[in-house]
């Protein structure tokens, strides 16, 4: 069966960022396919590069990046939630002015045109957030 | 079309597991993740609204939550199943339809 995961809480925030991870996770061991995991509102959060909690602790932006890698998921961020929120990779960063950018690997900037072709595409869509 | 409906908040902080509980139809199921962990416990001043409910859905409780919160199954109300991230999925699967009450 194909899902399409949405995620609406930052990392940190509360449980829904971890709660989804798991999610997808038992979603993949089961032999299921995630056809897209989609970040919206502080979700956008999970997507950067510059998160450093003590060294104890679960880096959750990490693991989706490295969830994505081993699995070729397709980890979109919502554009007008990352521009509000100065989460940016480097196409974008370039075309605002900016230097730098702060987007981690596994991750893409998109619209949320993408979250309804989830919906779509896909068999089931569950939503996670606070 | 049967309908899962996931609650992520306690009853006792927000009104979305009331709500939810006033919305389902017969033959949906239930889950509470998270801070909605707690509403599984007997004796409480929601667990009434919850027996009521449990005579037309089925609930359940994703039982690492309700550990993390220092709750144990023998205070549950009886008749909620508890489930691991594989039976969350498989309840997914189960329901054709699925909704969050954040």
């Amino acid at each position: 069966m194909k899902f399409t995961i949405m995620i609406n809480e930052g990392p940190y925030q509360h449980q829904s960022a971890d709660s989804a991870l798991q999610f997808c996770r038992a979603v993949l061991a089961q032999g299921h396919e995630i056809f897209r995991v989609f970040f919206y509102h502080d979700g956008v959060n999970n997507g950067s590069s510059l998160s450093v909690p003590p060294g104890d602790d679960r880096l959750i932006q990490k693991e989706w990046s490295e969830l994505s890698k081993e699995n070729d998921l397709d980890l979109v961020i919502c554009i007008a939630a990352a521009q509000r929120r100065g989460l940016m990779d480097e196409d974008e960063a370039k075309r605002q002015g900016f230097e730098s950018n702060n987007m981690i690997d596994g991750f893409r900037i998109s619209g949320l045109g993408q979250l309804i072709e989830g919906g779509i595409e896909s068999d089931r869509t569950v939503v996670f957030g606070d | 079309m049967a309908m899962l409906h996931i609650v992520n908040k306690s009853p006792f902080e927000k009104v979305s597991f009331r709500s939810c509980l006033n919305h389902v139809k017969p033959g949906d199921s239930v889950l509470m993740i998270e801070d909605a962990a707690v509403g599984a416990l007997d004796g409480t001043s929601f667990s009434d609204k919850l027996k009521t409910a449990m005579g037309d859905v089925s609930v359940y409780v994703l039982g690492g939550d309700l550990v993390a919160r220092g709750l144990s199954e023998d205070r549950m109300i009886d008749g909620i199943k508890t489930v691991d991230y594989a039976g969350f999925v498989d309840l997914t699967v189960k329901n054709e339809t699925t909704q969050s009450w954040l």
